[in-house]
């Protein structure tokens, strides 16, 4: 099972970070800290994957985000890697042509779609079409028409 | 498409986010901070009732406040509020990052999260129990933890819920197993797996997996219903399972979970059962050679994945050996092969593989092509795995190979692994030493290449082997000896020096290059540089030498009789010199020869090396090594079944009851002496006194990468666009 997500930037800012257990947040604040270090550290050539206390570490980098990954020693690496990329698909298709600055200004979105994704730290639904259904049926719920009208500026 | 946000705009968040953005410095982030937090905090104490939008919007800005770093200490009433709503996943989000043990509001979430679960609404069921699975905590386990089977296993339940209910179900039973309690629920669940929606059958597998390692006999009915879907998909063309092909692939991750659930289970009894399953692992073997059928890097991910987990099913059964050397090749390619992911991925496999004993043969065959990845691989992880995997494939055949290469990559090798490296080579060359001279000269090299690593339990081995065994001692004085004249000199290395001069240089007197003052001048030319342990350590050596050479007497007493020893500021050096001083001076030889006899030797016990290193590494190490020890000394262990952390469990205690035949250097197999383990362990720790000296801290660049703020240098680069990402 994954034990957290956590997406950053080139120079270390958190887009995004999602646990699967229950941490502390001075836990939390090490972890973010470490990973950080330990990737960006990273040769641009190196594999994926790294190893870090008893955890198997799993990131990936699109354009400016690195997607890192921690799971338990008895996953599959490799799945891990597929798992980022179905995740950064799910998001390509949900926001259409997806860049960082559409998961800053739309977090919890993103948290969203993971959601539909993954749950617990595993793998809930790999289908792109029922995500998507759902992510789709989710916002209808979130709002009428006449509040889109009507929004106010702030 | 940036800045402009899909469905419920919510410009205000917006406005607020890109004000954060642009503020300069640090300082103007947190006044804006404060700003808006004191202007939520208005609105929300204020008399006019907010409506849903903004009560939603505003909740989402305190999230983003706090995933920015701050501290949040209000809200969480206004989030549960929104629960209510009907918009709760707003309320929802807010409450599963921030959650707080307050109990009036656990109530209250908690019966929100009732009515949502017994709404007939999918959308809010599944947000009821996402909120659950992402806290998890032991209140709502006490909650919930009887609804949710029933809502897993409902006729009328739809497939959207079934596959939220199993994972949060899941996600309850790791908290708090002992709230979810076996039932009718558990034979249904295992039908799950014959589902026609497959993310139905994706999720009910995390779970059955989990309740099967704890549970074996109760879902052992999954194992022929796991293997007969897995021969489905693997036997499937790709445009059966439509949006469940993955570039190509049928199902990845519901082969993988099929592969690992049935790795809970030994290999089936059933001969038809058995016979399907040994035909898919071949299918998924053979579809490996196959050209691909995409080029893309994620079809040979996902294949590659399924080939990886197949692998470990093979190495887990261990009763294939047809598979398991097909399985050996099929990994002994991916070492050369061009995509590191794939070569670190191989060598991990093999580790385990080698502990098999129908593939530790070929195994060892690639030991050249493994030493060739510990010199020339870029990457240090992927190094660190050809390390690993050379410690596992070691055996009496190529132990001196396998041994001088660990040594010359341990001269180059990142400092936060030496230590591990130097247990390494000091356990196999113990364990596969036929001449002991060979192993005190490893680990003398040891010393010197990587002195600062090698903990005490290395040295004080060396020591008990040269104690222990007449025919090396010599050898190891005169190598000493020489080791000790280099002009650097390992502060370890003079430790194991002044001891085994102390204890053997007599026999190396007769030279006189090596004669006794010769040989005080040079321990006693190190003493300053030295710590105060290993000063004490002098010490006794020195009065040691008095009583093997005594015309050495004057000089020695008078090195002990100046102020500097018996002034000096540290008790232990001080009490030692005047002791020893005095016990020279009114002593007669006999005493003094009494009290200074030779050490005897050394009781066997469990290697501390052994278990030092396992300690390091945590419970699922199982090498070679540790196999033999407790095949030696335990029996056989059960056929064909359970590895990996029984199997480590099992080695070490069998290692650590110590029996007289825990006797992993074949020295003395007479009953060890009494009492003597205590008083000789105590001996040892009375001579040695303090520990070594600490590793240093790997060196970590504290400045970090949290610069302060600056222009925003996020691009608006598409995250999927080729190239974009990284090459391999």
């Amino acid at each position: 099972m994954m034990r957290f997500l956590l997406l950053f930037s080139r120079q270390g800012k958190l887009r995004l970070q999602k646990w699967f257990t229950p941490v502390s947040d001075r836990e939390k604040k090490k972890v973010i800290r470490d990973m950080v270090l330990l990737v960006l550290a990273r040769q641009p050539r190196s594999c994926n994957f790294l190893h870090w206390r008893d955890l198997k570490i799993v990131y990936k980098r699109y354009a400016s985000l690195y997607f890192c990954s921690g799971l338990e020693n008895n996953d599959n690496e490799l799945l891990a890697l597929e798992v980022l990329h179905r995740y950064v698909e799910l998001l390509d298709k949900y926001f259409g042509n997806v860049c960082e600055l559409d998961l800053i200004f739309n977090f919890e979105k993103a948290y969203y779609i993971l959601d539909e994704f993954l749950m617990g730290g595993e793998v809930l639904e790999t289908s792109k079409v029922a995500v998507s259904a759902s992510m789709e049926e989710a916002d209808t719920l979130q709002e009428t028409m006449e509040e889109y009208m009507s929004k106010p500026t702030y | 498409m940036p800045a402009v946000s899909k469905g419920d705009g919510m410009r205000g968040l917006a406005v607020f986010i890109s004000d954060i953005r642009n503020c300069k410095s640090k300082e103007a982030e947190i006044k804006r901070i404060n700003k808006e937090l004191a202007n939520i905090r208005s609105k929300f104490k204020g008399d006019k009732a907010l409506d849903g939008y903004s009560k939603k919007k505003y909740v989402c800005k305190l999230l983003f406040i706090f995933l920015l770093g701050h501290d949040i200490d209000f809200g969480h009433m206004e989030a549960v509020n929104l629960l209510s709503s009907n918009k709760p996943a707003g309320g929802y989000l807010f409450i599963s990052v921030l959650v707080n043990s307050n109990s009036e509001l656990i109530r209250l979430i908690n019966n929100a999260i009732k009515n949502d679960l017994s709404s007939r609404n999918p959308t809010f069921m599944c947000l009821a129990l996402h909120c659950i699975a992402n806290v998890g905590s032991r209140e709502m386990a006490e909650a919930f933890a009887s609804e949710i089977p029933r809502i897993l296993v409902a006729g009328d339940t739809m497939d959207s819920v079934k596959q939220s209910a199993a994972l949060c179900l899941l996600r309850l039973y790791k908290t708090s197993p002992d709230l979810v309690l076996m039932g009718e629920w558990t034979s249904r669940v295992v039908h799950l797996l014959n589902d026609q929606h497959m993310g139905v059958v994706t999720a009910a597998i995390s779970l059955i997996t989990c309740l099967s390692q704890k549970n074996p006999d109760e879902f052992k009915t999954c194992v022929s219903l796991a293997v007969s879907r897995l021969s489905r998909i693997v036997s499937s063309a790709s445009t059966d399972l439509q949006d469940y092909t993955y570039y190509f692939v049928p199902a990845p991750w519901l082969s993988c979970k099929l592969l690992r659930l049935l790795q809970c289970y030994p290999p089936p009894e059933d001969g038809a059962v058995k016979g399907r399953l040994v035909e898919c692992l071949e299918t998924i073997l053979n579809k490996a050679q196959e050209p691909p059928k995409s080029k893309k890097v994620q079809h040979s991910n996902a294949k590659n994945a399924i080939l990886f987990e197949a692998i470990s099913l093979i190495i887990h059964y261990d009763s294939e050996p047809n598979l398991l050397v097909r399985a050996c090749n099929q990994l002994g390619q991916f070492l050369q092969h061009r995509e590191t992911n794939l070569r670190y991925l191989a060598l991990e496999s093999m580790c385990t593989l080698a502990s098999s004993e129908f593939s530790h043969e070929a195994v060892k065959t690639h030991i050249e092509t493994v030493i060739n990845a510990l010199k020339t691989e870029r990457d240090v992880s992927v190094r660190q795995r050809a390390a690993d995997l050379l410690y596992a494939m070691c055996d009496r055949s190529n132990a001196k190979q396998i041994v001088a290469e660990m040594l010359s990559y341990l001269e180059t090798a990142d400092y936060s692994i030496r230590e591990e490296m130097v247990l390494k080579v000091a356990i196999l060359a113990e364990k596969y030493a036929v001449d002991y001279s060979w192993y005190v000269d490893t680990i003398l090299n040891l010393i010197r290449i990587a002195g600062d690593y090698v903990s005490e339990e290395v040295w004080y081995r060396v020591i008990q082997i040269v104690i222990n065994r007449d025919d090396v001692q010599g050898y190891a004085a005169k190598t000493v000896f020489e080791a000790l004249q280099a002009p650097a000199c390992h502060e370890n290395m003079v430790k194991v020096g002044g001891y085994i001069l102390g204890e053997f240089g007599n026999l190396i007197a007769g030279d006189p290059r090596s004669s006794p003052l010769v040989q005080f001048n040079l321990l006693h030319s190190k003493f300053h540089l030295c710590s105060v342990p290993t000063r004490a350590l002098l010490l006794s050596a020195y009065i040691k030498f008095i009583n093997l050479f005594p015309e050495t007497k004057a000089t020695i007493q008078e090195v002990l009789r100046c102020d500097s020893q018996i002034r000096n500021s540290d008790v232990e050096l001080q009490q030692r010199a005047v002791e020893y001083l005095k016990l020279s001076s009114i002593a007669s030889t006999d005493v003094l020869a009494t009290v200074l006899e030779e050490m005897p030797p050394f009781p066997e016990r469990e290697s501390s090396i052994l278990a030092k290193l396992k300690k390091k590494k945590g419970p699922g190490t199982v090498s070679v090594t540790d196999l033999e020890d407790s095949k030696r000394e335990g029996g056989e262990l059960n056929g064909g079944g359970e590895r990996g952390p029984d199997t480590a469990a099992m080695a070490s205690s069998n290692a650590s009851t110590p029996s007289p035949s825990a006797d992993l250097l074949g020295i003395r197999s007479a009953a060890p002496v009494g009492a003597a383990p205590a008083s000789a362990g105590s001996l040892l720790v009375d001579v040695f006194s303090e520990a070594g000296p600490a590793a240093p801290s790997a060196a970590v660049n504290d400045d970090g990468f949290l610069r302060d703020l600056e222009q925003p240098t996020e691009t608006c680069d598409s995250l999927l666009v080729e190239g974009s990402g990284d090459s391999e």
